[in-house]
């Protein structure tokens, strides 16, 4: 067995089954420890401008990566015109430098304020360290290894559906740069890390608010009996 | 017509005595750990004062609660004043309108251990006082009751977002020394019916509890947006910052569920508060919290309900209230003050969120000022018989401004509220110590809209109240809800059950 294939096509499956199976243990029986932790209350000036960008930042990125794997067509047939190729991938890169400020803003933030520090714990630092090699890795890949909204429908569209079949072949990234195999193995290292830190907190996105009504009120019981 | 049950508190401001024996006892039971120390579930205010956090009353700032929306054809609705359902979402990552530690003051405490470990010196050694969040030492800025009887009342008296409507000249007035004027307010969470906490919470941790209307949050489900803190107009809901949850006054459930009233209550020394059963009409919620402002009053004490009327009752009956609470309903010292006799209302009607606790409106001291070295009342001779009856425009404490707090701004009711309570004063004080009950007297109480049967009714109660009539408490019959989930046998000799983990914060 060769490294790319542990490394590619063996951790992923320890790391998404540790994510899948300790998130689903935390949310029943640890539901306490889930909370997105915000600390806005304790300083909100330096949150205002590192947390907004490195979010939103973050969120289209991986909504375009979502894209991408799941829906390779509709990238390509954007593509087809250079002029919007350009503009996808400036945007890609945009966002990703974008991100990557607001995330040295949260991780300066983090170590020299001091209400910040009296709240944070080990695993939040490595949190801060693996989304920033993730967004460092991506910029210097869309950078340097160009059109990367064009190649990854060829490359990793193929790989990612061969991981979730359960038919994994990680031929295809054998001879890829180390700077793009580093921020894979990067984001398996983050799956690691999800359920066991606040990354788990992405799932709880509460779309659900936008259905549901305004007042919720609980009935232990349906019906109320009279004592004897 | 859809009957539900609530529990309620009601303040009797005239006997508020400012000690904050309710507020420690909240703490000591409740807030008392780490990331709780600025929690004030309970707080007393001085009025005229900014209140805790300072300027809660701001919604300009704050934008807690409902705002009117007047359809022009289509039906009045309100909106959160906070955002729209997809604006929390745009908000998530940032919340511009949440309060920061500044607003409430940062906790602190004393290093008490230098004054035992200070090497010998000339000098004494002082306890420095350092922060609860960092512990690091601070310069102590501000507490959760800064503005004490009116302390910096330049900085916080005079910033009192009440003061809207005041004509300069009784602004100018409510400052002079001699004609100063102060009450105290004491604050728990509303437990509204209509409450903002519950419709701006994205996670939909936040609900009101249908056995006795209690507001809680679920904080399994919290996921710490703090879109509640920001919702809440009367920033009772409180951020922990160091379990990442949010918290708030639960009205002592666990109390009221084993038969006593809620800690604050319990522990009144000045015993200013009442606990009692109402019955309200659910489904005319939406229609008494989207009116004009004038007519809130009106229709939100319209959504309460008679607990004599057999209607009221078979409805109730249909829909499972026991027949325990029907009956603590009819005792219910919140209804006699609040719908029988109609002194008493909740604190900012305008925020629509249709708060459950009563407050009757305190009354003024006497308008004096000196003359010649001697207190001289400012009325006019024939006038000092019935003091402030006929003459509520000259109270300290302006009409207006009690209007902004408790009706509206309307100042009518007001009025018709305190000279109800004057009469029964000027009734009570004939009965007592004159023992002779002239026309005049008689005459008062007619003009206040009352009978001198309401008026020994109204002293009773206020001022002669035995515990059980001061907290007419329902049976919960928790044993039965509990049966209803789990079998209690089966867990014999065990500790207990429910939660078994500490609310130890998440990685």
């Amino acid at each position: 067995m060769d490294w790319n294939t542990l490394l590619f096509a063996i951790f992923p499956y320890v790391a998404l089954f540790t994510a899948t199976i300790v998130t689903i243990y935390r949310s029943i029986y640890r539901p306490f420890s889930i909370s997105s932790l915000s600390s806005q209350l304790l300083e909100r000036r330096w949150l205002y401008w590192g947390s907004i960008s490195f979010h939103w930042g973050v969120t289209i990125i991986l909504a375009g990566h979502l894209t991408a794997i799941f829906l390779p067509q509709s990238i390509l047939l954007w593509n087809q015109a250079p002029l919007r190729l350009y503009l996808l991938e400036i945007t890609g890169i945009g966002l990703g430098i974008w991100a990557t400020l607001g995330m040295f803003l949260l991780l300066w933030r983090r170590v020299s304020v001091d209400r910040i520090r009296a709240v944070s714990t080990p695993m939040d630092f490595v949190v801060l360290v693996l989304t920033l090699v993730s967004m460092v890795t991506g910029i210097i890949i869309s950078s340097y290894y160009r059109w990367g909204s064009t190649w990854f429908t060829g490359i990793f569209t193929p790989y990612v559906w061969s991981i979730l079949t359960f038919r994994p072949n990680a031929a295809p990234l054998l001879p890829l740069p180390f700077i793009i195999k580093l921020h894979v193995f990067n984001f398996y290292l983050m799956a690691m890390a999800f359920a066991f830190s606040r990354l788990v907190h992405i799932i709880t996105w509460p779309l659900g608010y936008l259905l549901r009504p305004w007042q919720i009120v609980i009935a232990l019981r349906k019906t109320r009996t009279d004592a004897p | 017509m859809n009957v539900r049950v609530h529990m309620s508190m009601l303040f009797h401001l005239d006997k508020c005595i400012g000690c904050h024996t309710c507020s420690i006892a909240c703490k000591n039971l409740w807030t008392d750990r780490k990331g709780a120390e600025y929690m004030w579930w309970n707080n007393v205010e001085t009025r005229p004062g900014t209140g805790y956090p300072t300027q809660w009353e701001n919604q300009e700032h704050f934008k807690g609660g409902w705002k009117f929306e007047k359809g022009y054809g289509e039906p009045d609705a309100i909106s959160l004043r906070l955002h729209s359902r997809a604006g929390a979402l745009a908000k998530l990552y940032y919340n511009p309108d949440l309060p920061s530690l500044e607003d409430y003051y940062e906790p602190f405490t004393f290093r008490y251990a230098d004054l035992f470990n200070a090497p010998e010196n000339t000098q004494q050694p002082t306890a420095i006082p350092i922060s609860m969040v960092t512990g690091k030492p601070l310069h102590i800025e501000s507490g959760p009751n800064w503005d004490d009887d009116l302390g910096g009342s330049n900085l916080y008296a005079r910033n009192d977002p009440n003061h809207a409507g005041l004509s300069d000249e009784v602004k100018a007035a409510l400052e002079e020394v001699d004609r100063v004027v102060f009450n105290y307010m004491p604050r728990i969470c509303n437990h509204c019916l209509n409450p903002a906490c519950v419709a701006a919470c994205p996670s939909g941790a936040i609900y009101k509890r249908a056995e006795d209307g209690v507001v809680l949050v679920n904080e399994n489900n919290c996921r710490a947006w703090r879109m509640c803190v920001a919702a809440c107009p009367y920033k009772k809901v409180y951020y922990n910052w160091n379990t990442g949850k949010s918290e708030k006054c639960i009205l002592c459930f666990p109390r009221l569920e084993t038969g006593q009233s809620p800690a604050c209550a319990h522990s009144c020394v000045g015993r200013i508060r009442y606990m009692g059963v109402l019955l309200y009409d659910a489904d005319r919620i939406p229609s008494a919290a989207a009116v004009p402002d004038e007519k809130l009053v009106a229709a939100f004490m319209d959504t309460l309900l008679d607990p004599s009327d057999p209607a009221v009752v078979a409805a109730a009956r249909a829909n499972g209230i026991d027949a325990g609470w029907i009956k603590a309903a009819q005792d219910s010292p919140i209804y006699k003050f609040a719908k029988v006799w109609k002194i008493a209302l909740p604190l900012h009607l305008e925020y629509r969120t249709m708060a459950m606790m009563f407050y009757i409106p305190p009354l003024s001291p006497v308008m004096s000022a000196m003359k010649d070295g001697r207190v001289r009342l400012e009325l006019d001779d024939p006038d000092q018989d019935f003091e402030l009856f006929n003459h509520l425009h000259k109270a300290r404490l302006p009409l207006k401004y009690l209007a902004n707090l408790f009706s509206v701004g309307n100042e009518d009711t007001i009025r018709r509220i305190l000279r109800k309570i004057y009469a029964v004063r000027i009734y009570m004080r004939r009965k007592t110590v004159d023992k002779n009950i002239d026309a005049a007297t008689l005459q008062a109480l007619a003009e206040a809209g009352t009978s001198p049967e309401e008026a020994e009714a109204i002293y009773r109660l206020t001022t002669l109240p035995t515990v059980p009539e001061r907290f007419v408490l329902p049976p919960y019959h928790r044993e039965m809800a509990i049966e209803t989930l789990r079998d209690p046998l089966s867990h014999k000799g065990e500790a207990g059950f429910g939660y078994n983990q500490p609310p130890r914060r998440g990685e």
